[in-house]
């Protein structure tokens, strides 16, 4: 029964993912090897269409090999194999922090968590400054310009975006990711 | 049943503008979850990211069930993750079945790279909000500066840094705590 072996596959790959986004991806390949539902290459072009298009990198494979092995429902349920652990083990975490939220043990692990929070945020963001407007991964190589290590309108445009957003601090994000993907076609960030 | 609706269109809305992964939604669900909502507050959030680490699942998902659990009990969390997850699944399905070139346009290329500056000012942006909530004292200044160290120049597992900090959380409580209390207790014994 493929429905069966689509939602067991994807449960367990949604169940040892731990940290999510590119953590799925070793699950992804060995479920590529083992049953021969997607091939490797398929897997890198999801990687670019998942950073095209809303949602994780997990999800978006999961629903692409459910709807390439078993159309529409094989989609739906691969991807509900994939959230079902991750919705089962917050729930019942949800429900024991209720409970002990006055302890004072847990109050001062979640003292510490905060801090690590914004420590993996602010690593995760550096990254994403990587690839979009500074690519400190140059640093180093010989014969770097300027032009290599700024990508000189995007960083322009983030200086802009950064004033835009204290002067109109009331607009929705929302307002302004649609504004940066028009600008981005007419200025042709990507360069092609 | 009109709030559950409400849950799953919100997190719907929320879903379609993650774009590149969990914390781009960060500056979306802080605005709709704690301005506008006051369902959740800023630490609260902080602890849904830290424990979305720690646990199965990609954290977006994980902070979806949490806040839904949190507005209506467990058909709240699932309601709420499913509208998460839904906008990808239409998208995505559309894509497998008629749009398999879908990346290699250049308009899509062109447009997602400048999704991309958004979304790092978004996200610095929404770090300065958030910093206050967190880093509030020397110990947690100090924290931070190890898992910021740690996650950008190793590849220490952001579960063992989580659970490595929680830790630190508690020991250092403890020791600020029973410091108090001896000097306390010495300048009693002095009177």
């Amino acid at each position: 029964m493929i429905y069966l072996q689509l939602f067991y596959n994807f449960f367990m790959t949604g169940l040892f993912a731990i940290g999510g986004g590119l953590a799925t991806l070793p699950f992804l390949y060995d479920l590529s090897d083992k049953t021969g539902w997607f091939t490797h290459a398929e897997l890198a072009n999801m990687l670019a269409i998942s950073e095209s298009t809303p949602g994780a990198l997990g999800i978006n494979m999961a629903t692409y090999a459910g709807f390439e092995t078993a159309s529409f429902a094989g989609g739906v349920i691969a991807t509900l194999g994939l959230i079902t652990p991750g919705i089962i083990i917050i729930l019942l975490i949800a429900k024991v922090l209720e409970k002990f939220k006055q302890n004072r043990l847990v109050q001062w692990g979640l003292y510490g968590l905060r801090a690590a929070s914004i420590g993996l945020i602010c690593a995760a963001a550096l990254s994403v400054v990587q690839i979009s407007l500074i690519h400190f991964n140059l640093i180093g190589e010989s014969g770097l310009t300027a032009a290599e290590l700024f990508d000189f309108k995007a960083v322009l445009f983030a200086v802009l975006l950064f004033f835009a957003m204290r002067r109109w601090n009331n607009i929705h994000p929302i307002a302004f990711i649609a504004v940066s993907a028009a600008v981005g076609i007419i200025f042709r960030f990507a360069g092609v | 049943m009109k709030e559950l609706l409400d849950l799953f269109l919100l997190f719907a809305k929320i879903g379609a503008t993650t774009f590149g992964g969990g914390y781009a939604m960060i500056p979306v669900i802080e605005r709709e979850i704690v301005d506008r909502r006051n369902w959740a507050t800023v630490e609260e959030l902080m602890d849904y990211y830290a424990i979305g680490q720690c646990t199965p699942g990609i954290i977006a998902i994980n902070t979806s069930t949490f806040i839904g659990e949190k507005r209506r009990g467990i058909v709240g969390g699932i309601v709420a993750t499913i509208g998460f997850v839904t906008p990808a699944l239409i998208v995505i399905t559309v894509i497998a079945a008629v749009l398999q070139n879908f990346a290699h346009y250049a308009a899509v290329q062109n447009a997602f790279a400048g999704i991309r500056v958004c979304v790092c000012i978004l996200i610095l942006n929404a770090i300065g909000r958030l910093w206050k909530k967190s880093v509030v004292d020397k110990k947690t200044l100090l924290i931070f500066l190890a898992v910021f160290a740690l996650s950008v120049f190793t590849n220490t597992s952001p579960v063992i840094l989580v659970l490595a900090s929680a830790a630190a959380g508690i020991v250092l409580q403890q020791f600020s705590v029973s410091g108090k209390k001896d000097g306390k207790e010495r300048s009693g014994d002095g009177k």
